[in-house]
């Protein structure tokens, strides 16, 4: 593998590329999923391949093939080559990098026990007792749950000297309990929604979610959600559970402070931002209690590795602080704009994918509340708890989202079930409105493994630290 | 292998050899191959230049077995006899590790009606030439004092299905697909255009539409949410379509009673009518399923009644009747889609829909769509680069960008009118949809 790393890179230089890098990438996936009591569908699969990117007069090209020989090196060079010679007919100005990136070592995901070890037939037996435990909950009429594991090598190489090589490691799990009514239909999942919770590690971290333990109460919630009242409409006190924090985190944090959004770079597919560099150190984002780090040294974060893929090494930047836009996620190319250096956040979703701003781990940091307290010091408010839709514009202002669970809180305490519910906001509004986070205790950091961006379609697997929040004056329940 | 020039895939008759000997090597009862191949391109630009640029050459070969009443599946990216022994050594022992579960039959063989959808032009399109296109885009971007965005993709793909009941299926299909967004200092505009021959794009065309959206879209002005008469442009119609087929048009979310089809009952206004025909030359047309299955007609709403759903093999099992190909690959959990989907048009003159409309939105695509009530058929999502008040049946001014969230059904029952042309909009996830521009009695903008 590294004698064709350094043939693609002696290729593209003695083609006239003024900077190359290559990926070599191996991923292995294995998917497991039960359904109704039963093996739904298990598969495995494989894909190899390399991607070489190249600068020809100050403009890119970028080749990728599964075919790993000596001959298809060179048609992928070539092809890369002849792509950034088209590129540069039609620049707009020169790629500039900035300070060259020669890092160089190895780095693997902590892992306690290989899921690719684990026998099928110990994942299957769980995920069977948790289905049992969903099918306890009379009226659950659709019982699913499924685990995920990716194993990937990657190799990165570049004309500056860079020479990394990481072994990373995905386990993730969820099951989810639908219920339906001729009119209606309802569901809740645990530990998140839309599939799995996933993190950076190996079957431990399904062992620590004991889905088993929580079928139960998810069917009954599913079923009961069928004949609760609708989210009332109206402008109320909204505590948020840690996983929809971290999801409005990434909508409405990540995405908008992704530079390459902010310079155009994506305004034909995502969008833009409103978070441009004028606003820089001057934009009130949030209140004092909200400030929002990317990490990519976090524990179990799907966003944590040893060097993003050109070469920068893993680290730790502030987005918000104390509630005031103070950085950007950065690549070399658009940090170098700004005359800064990258912080590490170019990602690739595969050897066949130029590497694009993609967050770390976007956390906000706990704060010195607990869901109890907030709800206590609540007059007129609901809670609501894990996502169930989500929608924001094209430049990270205009959002609303659904949930699939919601309480009603009057006077201190939790009130009844709420079906439907969903919130709408302005951003900066809406985070500057935040007036309590909970505390390091219920802090935890949540996998998103299914983040798009670019053209052709990339899917990232990031990851949002966080804890349950308050935020006063949000319009809940707009449905008619 | 041998690769066909233009596209460098492999030739046809060795990728049948490939399968075949992967078929006979296989101890399973049961063996299904599916290898999907694909040589791709795309052009990015942004602020009137390429800013990324890149191609691909990669393959799937998928392997489904039946052993002892359990199925496995493997896949691997590698077109060789070494990779084909590998994924063959994989699907089988998950076959063998796992306890029993529901099987899904494999077809039989059964012939396939051929459809055209190649184009050597769009196989052998080089970076030149998107970069000509871009160029030509950004230039005239640019005179007018605007800027241009979008992406310019050119490629080539083949599939294969066999399996070891005697059926074998090859398609070959070529796309090229521009989108594109212009934008000035304060506000922008959006068109996109696709075909299976590059040829067929008309980058003069494409550049006009975009360029005087965008100049008419400057300094928007808000207006108050509420209920609205509404035009719905062909971009945001086919999106929409698309959403009903995601929550609705499958016969397993029928099965599951999450859909909102009831089967016999009028749904929407008698005026509507949409099928899926994978047949069709004017969509993007595929004669076999990801399983094997010879594609049918299906007609999903007729004149406003949900009058069929599709099927694939578990589905069709279930429901004691044939599968009408609409499968996905193994292992498929999801079920069956419609991916075909067409629209029927109307007799208004596009331009014409706005007539008598007194106070109006027109709405030129949709962004960020997302299901919040699937039974109801209720969506939610942003309106983008295009939005404009329409007084006394003319658009008179851009008004900044909408939240709606509403039943599609619902605003389906109240159409008004329907554009007599339709358009081609190729789908970001899978499948494409050719519908008309539609005028709408009632639509809801939240905030």
């Amino acid at each position: 593998m590294k004698d064709l790393a350094e043939a693609a890179l002696n290729a593209a230089q003695m083609k006239g590329a003024s900077y190359a890098d290559v990926r070599l990438d191996e991923r292995v996936q294995q998917d497991v999923t039960v359904k109704n009591g039963q093996l739904a569908a298990v598969s495995d699969d494989a894909s190899e391949g390399l991607g070489v990117r190249v600068l020809v007069d100050g403009a890119w090209g970028f080749a990728g093939s599964a075919r790993l020989d000596i001959d298809e090196v060179h048609e992928v060079v070539d092809r890369a080559i002849r792509i950034a010679r088209a590129s540069a007919r039609a620049r707009s100005t020169p790629v500039d990098l900035g300070p060259p990136v020669t890092s160089r070592g190895q780095y693997k995901t902590p892992v306690q026990r290989d899921p690719f070890s684990v026998p099928l037939t110990e994942k299957v037996e769980l995920l069977l007792r948790a289905d049992q435990a969903m099918a306890s909950a009379k009226g659950v009429s659709i019982r699913e749950g499924s685990m995920e594991f990716i194993k990937q090598k990657k190799i990165f190489a570049s004309t500056e000297g860079a020479y990394t090589e990481q072994e990373l490691y995905e386990s993730g799990a969820g099951i989810e309990a639908t219920a339906t009514s001729p009119d209606d239909v309802q569901n809740r999942s645990y530990p998140n929604s839309f599939g799995r919770h996933q993190g950076a590690g190996g079957y431990e971290y399904i062992t620590a979610m004991q889905l088993d333990r929580h079928g139960e109460r998810i069917g009954q919630e599913a079923v009961a959600l069928l004949t609760a009242p609708q989210c009332p409409s109206g402008v109320k006190t909204l505590i948020l559970d840690a996983s929809q924090t971290a999801l409005q985190i990434h909508e409405s944090c990540g995405h908008p402070t992704e530079l390459d959004r902010v310079f155009g770079m994506e305004a034909a597919y995502a969008g833009t931002s409103f978070m441009t560099p004028e606003k820089l150190n001057l934009l009130r984002y949030g209140s004092p209690r909200v400030t929002i780090t990317a990490d990519a040294l976090t524990p179990t974060g799907l966003g944590t590795f040893g060097w993003d893929d050109e070469g920068v090494p893993a680290q730790r930047s502030y987005l918000i602080k104390e509630g005031l836009f103070v950085g950007y996620l950065t690549s070399r190319e658009t940090a170098s704009v700004l005359g800064q250096q990258s912080n590490g956040t170019m990602r690739a979703d595969g050897w066949n994918r130029i590497p694009l701003i993609r967050m770390t781990n976007v956390s906000l940091q706990p704060g010195d509340s607990s869901l109890e307290q907030m709800i206590a010091e609540t007059k007129d408010g609901v809670y609501m708890e894990t996502n169930r839709s989500w929608s924001i514009d094209d430049k990270r202002l205009n959002f609303q989202f659904g949930t699939q669970l919601a309480y009603e809180i009057l006077n201190g305490k939790r009130g009844r079930m709420l079906k439907n519910a969903t919130y709408a906001g302005i951003t900066p509004e809406f985070w500057n409105s935040c007036d309590a986070v909970a505390g390091q205790a219920e802090w935890r950091v949540w996998g998103l493994a299914n983040c798009g961006k670019g053209q052709p379609p990339q899917v990232a697997h990031v990851a949002h630290g966080a804890a349950p929040a308050r935020f006063q004056n949000v319009k809940v329940g707009i449905l008619k | 292998m041998k690769s066909m020039e233009a596209s460098r895939l492999t030739d046809q008759a060795e990728l049948k050899r490939f399968v075949d000997r992967l078929l006979e090597a296989s101890p399973a009862q049961q063996t299904e191959v599916l290898v999907t191949e694909w040589d791709s391109a795309l052009t990015r630009f942004a602020n009137n230049g390429i800013h990324q640029n890149v191609a691909e050459r990669d393959v799937s070969v998928r392997v489904r077995v039946v052993k002892d009443g359990k199925t496995g599946v493997a896949s691997i990216n590698q077109l060789n006899e070494t990779a084909a022994q590998d994924v063959l050594r994989r699907a089988i022992a998950i076959a063998d590790l796992q306890p029993k579960g529901e099987l899904v039959p494999m077809p039989g063989p059964a012939k396939s009606q051929p459809v055209e959808a190649w184009s050597d032009a769009t196989a052998s399109a080089t970076p030149e030439e998107r970069a000509d296109f871009v160029e030509a885009i950004c230039a005239k971007a640019g005179r007018a004092g605007l800027k241009a965005f979008g992406a310019f993709s050119t490629g080539a793909e083949q599939l294969a299905i066999a399996n070891s009941l005697g059926v074998f299926h090859h398609h070959r299909s070529t796309e090229a697909t521009i989108n594109t967004v212009v934008m000035g200092e304060a506000g922008s505009g959006y068109a996109d255009r696709s075909a299976i021959d590059v040829r067929e794009l008309d980058k003069d065309d494409l550049a006009s539409e975009v360029i005087d959206k965008a100049q008419r879209n400057q300094n928007a002005q808000p207006v108050e949410p509420g209920d609205y008469e509404v035009v719905l442009e062909e971009y945001a119609v086919a999106e929409m379509l698309e959403f009903l087929s995601f929550i609705g048009f499958g016969a397993l979310a029928a099965q599951e009673e999450r859909s909102f089809m009831r089967l016999g009952e009028r749904i929407t206004g008698e005026n509507i009518d949409i099928w899926d025909d994978g047949l069709d030359p004017s969509g993007a047309p595929m004669s076999f399923d990801f399983e094997g299955v010879p594609k049918q007609k299906v007609q999903l709403i007729n004149h406003g009644v949900a009058s069929g759903l599709v099927y694939d093999m578990q589905t069709a099992q279930r429901a004691g009747r044939q599968s009408t190909g609409h499968g996905l690959p193994a292992p498929n959990t999801d079920g069956p889609f419609a991916v075909n989907l067409f629209m029927a048009p109307g007799s208004t003159p596009k331009p014409e829909l706005t007539t008598d409309i007194k106070r109006g939105i027109w709405v030129t695509r949709f962004w960020y769509v997302r299901v919040v009530q699937p039974k109801a058929s209720i969506i939610t999502g942003m309106t983008r680069e295009g939005t404009f008040l329409i007084e006394n049946g003319k658009i008179t001014r851009p008004v900044k960008d909408l939240r709606f969230t509403q039943s599609i059904l619902e605003a389906l029952n109240s159409t008004l009118a329907i554009s007599q042309s339709t358009k081609l909009q190729i789908s970001e996830y899978l499948g494409a949809s050719r519908v008309p521009a539609l005028r709408l009695k009632a639509f809801t903008f939240t905030s």
